[in-house]
């Protein structure tokens, strides 16, 4: 196996796994403050046809980041408005929020070309690779793990700092109780309900990212259906990583090297039909499912926030 | 115990005036007078729905009082949410703890803590908890996750969480409840160790043995208001049973001779654990006669609630027998049960006795739709379940809009009505209720009361589990009493008074222990 | 000063009835709203998809032929709902069934009778989507893993076992190179009744009916509403919750198996294109139907309406037919965020605290 192969499935691994791991890491704080959103597909493809949408008018890559960022905000709070405030049923929610993003991308594609036209096929600003000096001379990593976009260089600094937020901070420390037992935070003086809110929209904002990371770094361009169900793996990522940002991390390059062996058994002409190599994520994803919850059910605690899709209501009484 | 013994108002740690407080429907409690001083330990005695609970959640800011006032060392307090009972030194470690089972013990005990700095530091954290920890043999690793803890050592988290905010009047809500006799025993040399050192103490109880061990004063709750205050030294455990159980008359029901016929259920050696695995019933031994009510009295949690699931097939058992008419019913499923001729008016009618939103009828038909005639083969026949709904509606005056009417419009009194109806209908000879007449009105309590009386002439078994000793005296032709999973005698209630029956619920072994009221020396 | 919800205790279907059309009125507005942004007239767009849904016989039938499969996936999601079984996977299944249909009709019906082609192709078809409806439900009741992500993956694995297949080895030889199959023979085809409308819609119907019967009328139906309803009761009363979860996903992923037939034998009449989300809407059909398989007719006729009205946009006005999901996914905000004044009462009150879990005693 010489170094070229490496460092092209390496590097076609975080390609394809960047925008996975940033939905699964706003997935999981979202999760982790006990809240299910299952609107992950729909904030992500409107992540995408905003950030493209916006920095093609524009001609600004970044301005195109930003509004992605904040239409996925938007998009996560109306689901937090609706599941927290509203007390409505968190599944049916996050699935009406997952058709209304996927319609309204599908409408701004074909609406928000130049004059009104189709965004297929256009080109717009977008972040391309680039070597990072010193590191990229790394033999095997250098160019393939030193040698992506921006978008995926800051996702390298995000996950340290995540992780920290999460398990060395009062703040993380709160957001765990509220995913957990949230009557036990409510007692300790923690506002529940507004831990919630901040989650769900701060996940929303990474969603978002991600989204964004695929019209203008990955596929650099719209297409419809963009994402492949990419929101979704997202979903089952997070219950793969247990929660955990770290571990997230290994799961979406874990996909991620599925999505380039992929590419690399269809160049090199193997007799498997691409039918049933994309069907690989997803299969994985019911194994790695039934593994984890069944290993759960052997009675270690694998972490997932017990309160999670249960709504909290201090008023209730039976 | 040491105790400061002058009156001047600064050694009162607690001084609470007058406070009344209201739920719908219920006056928990009722111009209520509690004090305690620093360095003493007062006991908060009283049976279930007395109003211990809620006054002491007033204290710890959980509730607003309607009426009353509070002052903590002198100054008047408005404790309007934990926090701010907290940050007046009252904490609070409640019957069910607010721990986080996947956090470690010093990771709770920072929850929630005001001026905590941004990042985390547990070293000092432990270092503190240990030191705490020694000052007062609450010993427990700090680093421990607290689902690795034992119950026990999960209540020394939670009073460390307390003292950590540097609380020093403790309230703790039946804290022996959940512990094992020595463990009781540590915890009691830890609260004498803080009084000690000045701290205030509470604790509610409703065991006679501790309030007499380890307490310097005891108030007693009664349905709400204060029925006495006084110095352990200066009361008997009799006393405090007949202060705490009292007599209130609301009627009278005829109740004929007991014609009692042969064994119908017979319940031998039975033990369980109950859901949090620490062991509900040991060794018990009863059995019921047809024709015969057996009550079953206690203070809730001491086993009675698992003793109907398990003859109801809801619990499995880890050693025994238990016999219904011949068969063995241990450990197999709620159908056999059934099928044995048990039928069960459950404890709580909205949790398992009803389904809230479905119509009247569905609920009637809930024992009888996989019978003729009410089922023809794999159909239910509408014409059928029409009658027979209707039957039942009048045979136990069900007040109804209608037979659809969602069963959650009912009042509780017709709700249980329901309940009572479907379980009477299906009984095949063994009823096992639960409280059946809890938070009823006076007419349906009585008419609920009657059909049970009913069914005893009938010829039924029936098993009366109940926290209400009004109830188990009229209705009862023989009472256990339970306490901590072990039958503490089998009296019989013309024969016995309440104060005996009060005892028994609090603790104490009897020394009569048969029907026929022979006296048997106290081993 | 505090809002508190405090749950109602009494419940009118007027108000019900009242909140679901302001409900659907604000999503009018809302899309309009957005219409308007994208520079598109609301009332001539929302004029022409009426039109082109109900305007006229044909508009009529087009509506009914997209009902047709949500009538009956509808159907399926609805009694797995009843039991708290979140089933996502009718794309799927439905998917199963047209595959299993194809292939009796493609390599099967030579060696059989043609009176029997049909019947088995419903039947296998049936077969193959309850199976694929099963996996997830065995799954949950013996290893309790999360249904929704599970039957949602078999949904994508299945979409691609379709894809392959009529873009493989079952694709036309004769037919040029397009995708897709051969087409079926006439004794595989499911007559026509008016237009494109296929007899699809009697065997909707009658599955309603069946329906609605076994929920009214029989122990089997009895025992599932009261799963669903109190599942702590259910138990107590001696019901099987594990024989019932089997065998109504069965009947789930059976009945959406069966759309798959009814589409490919009544519509199609080849495997080709079958997947365009029917089985995602009919989760919106069941929901907004209350479950109630009367309702479920109704409610996918008009979101069928709903989604020919947008094809017809995208015809008439060049407008993306993509606004009908706008729509559903608006009137489904809209419904959720109206569902609380139905279920709760608004009071004001002052700030209370409660001790979780400790109760008077």
């Amino acid at each position: 196996m010489n170094e070229a192969f490496v460092v092209s499935i390496l590097s076609i691994t975080i390609r394809a796994g960047t925008s996975l791991l940033y939905a699964t890491l706003g997935e999981i704080f979202t999760e982790r403050a006990g809240i299910l959103n299952l609107g992950v597909e729909g904030i992500m493809v409107m992540g995408a046809a905003t950030a493209f949408a916006v920095s093609f008018h524009s001609e600004s890559a970044w301005l195109g980041v930003l509004a992605a960022v904040l239409v996925g905000a938007l998009l996560a709070f109306i689901h937090s408005f609706l599941s927290i405030t509203m007390r409505a049923d968190q599944t049916v929610s996050g699935l009406a929020l997952t058709i209304f993003g996927t319609g309204l991308a599908s409408f701004m594609g074909q609406r928000l070309g130049p004059g009104g036209t189709t965004m297929v096929g256009l080109q717009g600003p977008s972040f391309s690779r680039f070597p990072l000096p010193l590191l990229s001379e790394l033999p095997y990593i250098g160019m393939s793990v030193f040698n992506q976009d921006i978008l995926a260089y800051l996702l390298y600094l995000l996950i340290p700092i995540l992780w920290f937020y999460l398990y060395k901070t009062q703040a993380g420390l709160h957001l765990r109780a509220v995913g957990e037992k949230p009557q036990a935070a409510d007692a300790m003086g923690i506002n529940v309900s507004r831990t919630r809110y901040l989650y769900t929209v701060f996940g929303g904002m990474l969603i978002g990212l991600a989204g964004a990371h695929l019209s203008m770094a990955y596929l650099q361009g719209w297409a419809e259906n963009i994402t492949g169900g990419r929101g979704w793996i997202a979903i089952a990522l997070v219950i793969f990583a247990t929660w955990d940002p770290v571990r997230a991390m290994f799961g979406a390059l874990l996909f991620g090297g599925i999505n380039a062996l992929q590419f690399r058994m269809q160049a090199a002409g193997a007799s498997i039909p691409s039918s049933f190599l994309n069907m690989m994520p997803y299969i994985f994803t019911i194994v790695v499912l039934v593994l984890i919850t069944a290993y759960e059910r052997i009675g270690k605690r694998l972490g997932a926030p017990a309160a999670l899709g249960l709504p909290f209501a201090r008023e209730e009484k039976g | 115990m040491v105790g400061r013994m002058t009156n001047s108002q600064n050694d009162y740690a607690v001084q609470m005036f007058g406070i009344t407080k209201r739920f719908p429907g219920v006056l928990a409690n009722d111009q209520v007078d509690l004090e305690v001083r620093q360095g003493e330990v007062l006991a908060l005695l009283g049976e279930n729905g007395a109003g211990k609970s809620t006054l002491m959640n007033v204290l710890a800011g959980m509730y607003r009082p309607d009426e009353g006032r509070i002052l903590i060392h002198g100054k008047l307090a408005e404790q309007l949410s934990p926090r701010d009972a907290i940050a007046n030194g009252i904490g609070m470690v409640h019957q069910h703890f607010m721990l986080v089972p996947s956090l470690t013990v010093a990771e709770n005990v920072l929850l929630g803590l005001e001026g905590a700095p941004f990042v985390m530091n547990l070293d000092e954290v432990r270092k503190t908890i240990k030191e705490e920890a020694e000052q007062y043999s609450l010993g427990v690793d700090p680093g421990a996750y607290i689902w690795q803890l034992s119950v026990g050592e999960q209540q020394r988290v939670e009073i460390l969480k307390l003292l950590y905010r540097g609380a020093d009047v403790l309230i703790l809500d039946e804290p022996t409840a959940v512990l094992t006799p020595q463990e009781a025993a540590d915890l009691a040399e830890t609260l004498q160790q803080m009084a000690a050192e000045g701290k205030a103490i509470i604790f509610i109880t409703h065991k006679l043995d501790e309030v007499m061990a380890f307490s310097d004063r005891v108030t007693v709750l009664r349905k709400g208001k204060v029925a006495a205050n006084i110095k352990t030294s200066e009361t008997t455990r009799e006393d405090l049973a007949r202060l705490m159980v009292g007599r209130d008359v609301l009627f009278r029901l005829e109740k004929s001779q007991c014609d009692a016929g042969d064994v119908a259920l017979e319940v031998n050696g039975l033990c369980a654990e109950n859901d949090k695995g620490i062991p509900a019933l040991k060794d018990v031994n009863l059995t019921i006669c047809e024709g015969e009510i057996l009550g079953i009295a206690g203070v809730a949690g001491n086993g009675q609630r698992e003793l109907a699931e398990v003859i109801t097939g809801l619990r499995s058992a880890s050693d025994g027998s238990v016999t219904a008419r011949g068969v063995d019913i241990l450990n197999r499923s709620p159908r056999d049960a059934i099928n044995a001729g048990v039928s069960h008016i459950p404890g709580d009618r909205l949790g398992m006795g009803l389904a809230p939103n479905l119509p009247v009828s569905d609920n009637l038909v809930m024992k009888a739709y996989r019978e003729p005639p009410l089922a023809k083969g794999v159909l239910l026949s509408k014409q059928s379940m029409g009658s027979f709904v209707h039957r039942l509606i009048d045979l136990f005056s069900i007040a109804t809009p209608g037979p659809e009417t969602p069963a959650r419009l009912l009042s509780g009194g017709n709700q249980q009505r329901v309940v009572l109806a479907r379980e009477i209908e299906a009984s095949r000879g063994i009823m096992i209720a639960v409280n059946p007449s809890r938070g009823l009105d006076v007419g349906a309590t009585e008419s609920v009361r009657k059909s049970l009386l009913a069914e005893r002439e009938k010829g039924n078994a029936i098993l009366l589990v109940s926290e209400d000793l009004d109830e188990l005296t009229q209705l009862a032709d023989r009472i256990a009493v339970f306490f901590e999973g072990e039958v503490m005698g089998v009296v019989d209630p013309d024969e016995t008074t309440l104060e005996e029956i009060g005892l028994l619920m609090a603790g104490e072994r009897s020394s009569r222990s048969a029907v026929d009221g022979s006296e048997e020396a106290v081993p | 000063m505090n809002i508190i919800f405090e749950k109602r205790l009494t419940s009118s279907t007027l108000l019900g009835v009242a909140t679901l059309f302001l409900s659907f009125v604000l999503a009018l507005v809302f899309c309009a709203l957005i219409l308007l942004g994208f520079g598109i007239n609301p009332i001539e767009a929302f004029g022409v998809m009426v039109d082109g849904a109900f305007g006229s016989t044909y508009a009529l039938t087009e509506t009914m032929v997209k009902a047709i499969p949500l009538m009956l996936t509808g159907l399926g999601v609805a009694i797995a709902f009843r039991m708290l079984f979140w089933n996502i996977g009718a794309e799927g299944q439905l998917a199963l069934g047209g595959i299993a249909a194809t292939y009796v009709a493609l390599f099967m019906s030579p060696y059989l009778p043609d009176v029997t082609v049909l019947p088995l192709m419903v039947m296998l078809g049936a077969l193959a989507g309850a199976i694929w409806g099963l996996i997830p439900a065995l799954l949950k009741s013996y290893l309790g893993v999360n249904e929704i992500l599970t039957t949602l993956m078999m949904n994508y694995i299945a979409v691609l076992l379709v894809e392959y297949l009529y873009l493989g080895p079952w694709r036309d030889p004769d037919g040029y190179g397009f995708p897709g199959t051969a087409p079926f023979p006439q004794s595989a085809w499911l007559p026509r009744l008016t237009g494109r409308v296929h007899a699809g819609l009697i065997i909707a119907i009658l599955a309603a009916a069946l329906m609605w019967f076994i929920l009214a009328r029989t122990r089997w139906g009895y025992e599932i509403r009261l799963i669903g309803e109190n599942l702590e009761a259910a138990r107590y009363t001696g019901v099987s919750i594990a024989k019932n979860l089997v065998l109504v996903m069965l009947m789930s992923g059976g009945l959406a198996g069966i759309a798959g037939v009814a589409e490919v034998a009544g519509l199609t009449r080849r495997l080709y294109g079958l997947t365009v989300g029917y089985g995602y809407t009919a989760i919106i059909v069941a929901w907004l139907a209350a479950l109630n398989p009367a309702a479920i007719i109704l409610v996918a006729f008009l979101l069928a309406g709903l989604l020919v009205g947008g094809d017809q946009l995208q015809i008439a006005l060049q407008t993306p037919a993509a606004v009908s999901e706008v729509l559903q996914g608006a009137i489904l905000f809209f419904v959720l965020g109206s569902s609380i004044f139905t279920r709760y009462r608004i009071r004001f009150r002052r700030k209370e605290t409660q001790a979780a879990g400790a109760g008077d005693e």
